[in-house]
């Protein structure tokens, strides 16, 4: 009897594409689209905040130069886990990330807490040599990136863009994105306020990559890596952590 | 190659490079210095090589009628040089990328050769430049034979087959200047992903009229993957890629996705990239090219029935097994590992309705290289979905995810199945399209076929142990209830795998590149089959049979 029905449709090119259609549709509309409608899939969290345009400038870096094909930015649910990278990541602290950057892969380590871990210092001489402070490491050489200027005239357009997408950038961050990628790594300028005012006292702003002359793509990459994990302090409170969230470095 | 065009299928070729070079020309003329721009260039410049060789026949007398009592392989022909030039590349990307793991001074201090940028030319390489081209090419050799028919259209097999290798250059292009989405197996921008869906649009069309035109009442089993490859993988590409450009002079986008949201829609898409596209597809391939090659039919119709239905249905519900013990809700980790050992029962009768087809005709696969190759496939094929549904369930995850575990089992797949069914079915392929005998020589298939068994076992039993290594490393407690080993105690184990995998690689892109030289001899020197007509389409008119369910 099945094997007669099998026959019938075999036999028109149309129904069988519809039957595949039908097939393989139920799959990802079950899974999927409950994660918009169930309230409980992502956490509250009052404090999240959103990245500035400089660490959302030193997060397209960090897509652009593919570090999460080694990195991951998901501590998981296990002991082992939590013990080595921090508190498991929740769901909220991602909920800005277009696209998310949880990875599959962890060649080097986990990084989703890596911010406020190592002193700025450290970060730069690892990005640029990272066997000069990892022996060990396989990691390839980011020097070139302390070297090329930071582009900040379409960080108005990325911001934009964020917003289109869900992000609650206001006008005022838009308006002002460059000025405010520029502030937040040359402390002793006029636009530094600016970036404090408008995302909130805790932004750490300083010279990233040591240098206060110029806006390098190492300043950006750094200041991203600095607030990794340090978006919203939920999973600290959330969860039954044992750690405390790090002191911000200076 | 595109002798049998007819003057107005020209005149449509240049038309749509006249537009495809002015497509160009906006895209220069927008993003100017940026990666855009370079990319406006390269389009410019594909559309200028593709209408040389248009232009130059433009005033020749129109095609012999005749040509069309014969099936269409010209297209086909160039997607078999296409799919062999891509997996040279890609293995060869693979061989540097997996050397640069081991010698990490490899990237000689330039942006664009360090492994984050290299890695997705080597998975775009060879998923989708050798893979996609030897699915394309497959599938319009597979539809037309099995439908008696021949191709609907002369203009749209090419427009499909360039169209789609200018999708794999602008992707490949693109990481070298640092242009990503960073969804993996998705990475290319949102311009060349546009540009993608109008390919594969045409490439659903031209083979739904193909199949249209069919003198055989019922649609071969081959051509059900082919099609749910097709439909499927335009599903999942449309709706992983929604994105946000900065702007239209730009390379730069965002995806409309979020976090967990984003998190589940790129492991539907990715897993079922690897279902769709390296499976779906390939056993398109097998359910055609090994019972032609073995002289046996297909040991089981239902067989085949209940498991492409199956691996149609429940492969949609496992992506999620990509996310087990992460911020995605408990209860679609539970759906994804259910349906991925679930989906072990369409996989093995998969891999056993090819295996049983063998019966009566094993003295072949001993005596026949090529006909060797599908069928260690199609054990590959059953040991690494095993593997996969094994992965699948949690605990088991909790050790093997994130570590080489997980390179180990792709590659199982990818060099074991998908490339050593390619190999078979190119090998049986060639000589049928250029209308010889045989290969030029069986010896160097042989060969072919022992360097890609050879570098697919050391691959893989390399990555096996460096993922379990280190995944039992990060796990090991002291007998004071701390951490034995720091990160970097793990990496340095992984040093002697890296460099053993690096060795397995090459093994098998030497084995590709002796392949590439057997098929360019058989094209060249393999002696010419007789003159026999047997190889053509039914003639039109000539009325399907009665079926004889009927």
């Amino acid at each position: 009897m099945a094997e007669l029905f099998h026959r019938k449709i075999e036999r028109t090119a149309i129904g069988f594409v519809l039957a595949i259609i039908a097939a393989a549709s139920v799959g990802g509309i079950v899974e999927i689209a409950p994660l918009f409608t169930i309230h409980q899939t992502v956490e509250d969290a009052p404090d999240m905040r959103l990245y500035t345009p400089l660490e959302l400038a030193g997060r397209d870096i960090y897509v652009r130069e593919g570090c999460y094909a080694c990195h991951s930015q998901m501590i998981r649910t296990l002991r082992d886990e939590v013990e080595r990278y921090g508190p498991y990541s929740l769901a909220v602290e991602s909920k800005y990330d277009h696209p998310m950057l949880w990875g599959s892969k962890r060649t080097g380590p986990d990084l989703a807490r890596v911010g406020d871990k190592y002193s700025d210092l450290w970060q730069v001489a690892h990005l640029t040599n990272p066997r000069s402070v990892v022996p060990e490491s396989n990691m390839p050489s980011y020097a070139f990136l302390a070297r090329t200027p930071l582009q900040t005239d379409d960080l108005r357009l990325r911001l934009a863009a964020q917003r289109d997408v869900g992000v609650p950038y206001t006008d005022d961050m838009i308006r002002n994105a460059a000025q405010d990628a520029y502030g937040q790594a040359t402390p002793d300028s006029d636009y530094a306020s600016g970036v404090t005012q408008r995302y909130g006292e805790a932004t750490q702003v300083r010279a990233f990559d040591g240098v206060t002359t110029e806006l390098t793509e190492m300043d950006a990459l750094v200041a991203y890596l600095q607030i990794l994990g340090r978006l919203t302090d939920a999973a600290y409170k959330h969860t039954a952590a044992p750690q405390k969230p790090p002191e911000p470095v200076k | 190659m595109i002798k049998q065009l007819t003057s107005s299928e020209r005149q449509g070729a240049a038309v749509l490079l006249g537009l495809l070079a002015a497509i160009g020309v906006l895209m220069a003329a927008l993003g100017r210095t940026g990666p855009f721009g370079i990319h406006g260039l390269i389009v410019i410049l594909f559309a200028l090589a593709l209408l040389f060789p248009v232009l130059s026949t433009f005033y020749e007398p129109e095609p012999d009628p005749e040509r069309l009592t014969y099936y269409y392989d010209d297209p086909i022909k160039a997607g078999i040089v296409l799919t062999m030039a891509w997996a040279v590349f890609g293995m060869f990307m693979g061989v540097w990328v997996a050397a640069q793991l081991a010698w990490p001074n490899l990237a000689f201090d330039a942006a664009w050769s360090t492994f984050g940028r290299l890695r997705p030319t080597h998975t775009t390489g060879v998923i989708f430049g050798f893979g996609g081209n030897a699915l394309i090419s497959t599938s319009l050799y597979v539809v037309q034979r099995t439908s008696r028919a021949r191709l609907a259209g002369q203009l749209s097999p090419w427009f499909v087959l360039m169209g789609y290798n200018l999708f794999c250059i602008l992707a490949v292009t693109g990481y070298f200047m640092g242009v990503t989405q960073s969804k993996e197996y998705a990475e290319p921008e949102w311009y060349a992903d546009l540009w993608l869906v109008i390919v594969w649009v045409s490439y659903f069309i031209l083979y739904i009229r193909t199949l249209a035109r069919r003198k055989e009442p019922h649609i071969y089993v081959a051509n059900w993957y082919y099609m749910a490859f097709i439909l499927v993988v335009a599903v999942l590409h449309i709706v992983n890629n929604i994105a946000v450009p900065i702007s239209w002079g730009s390379a730069k986008s965002y995806t409309v996705w979020a976090g967990v949201q984003d998190a589940m829609v790129q492991w539907w898409y990715g897993h079922n990239a690897v279902a769709f596209f390296l499976t779906s597809g390939f056993l398109g391939m097998l359910y055609y090219f090994l019972p032609v090659r073995a002289q046996r039919p297909i040991f089981s119709y239902r067989l085949s029935i209940l498991s492409f239905w199956g691996i149609t249905f429940f492969y949609m519900w496992v992506g999620s097994h990509h996310l087990h013990y992460t911020a995605l809700p408990h209860w679609v980790q539970n759906l994804g590992m259910t349906f991925s050992v679930m989906l072990l029962v369409p996989s093995w009768a998969s891999a056993g309705n090819a295996l049983l087809t063998l019966n009566g005709a094993w003295h072949r696969v001993r005596d026949d290289a090529t006909l060797r190759f599908m069928m260690v496939a199609a054990v590959f094929y059953g040991l690494s979905t095993f593997e996969g549904s094994f992965l699948a369930i949690r605990p088991v995850n909790a050790l093997s995810h994130y570590t080489d575990w997980t390179v180990a089992h792709v590659h199982a797949g990818v060099l074991g199945w998908v490339a050593l069914i390619t190999f078979g079915s190119i090998y049986t392929l060639v000589p049928s399209l250029w209308k010889r005998e045989r290969m030029y020589s069986p010896v160097l298939v042989e060969v072919h076929f022992w360097l890609a068994i050879a570098g697919t076992l050391v691959y893989v039993f390399a990555m096996w142990n460096s993922g379990i290594i280190q995944g039992l490393m990060w796990r090991t407690y002291t007998a004071d209830g701390t951490l034995a080993y720091s990160f970097v105690d793990s990496l340095v184990a992984m040093y002697p795998y890296y460099i053993a995998r690096t060795f397995g690689g090459f093994l098998f892109l030497l084995g590709t590149l002796v392949g590439c030289y057997n098929i360019w001899m058989t094209v060249r020197a393999a002696p010419a089959t007789a003159g026999r007509r047997l190889d053509v389409p039914e003639p039109d008119g000539a009325g399907m049979a009665p079926s004889p369910a009927e």
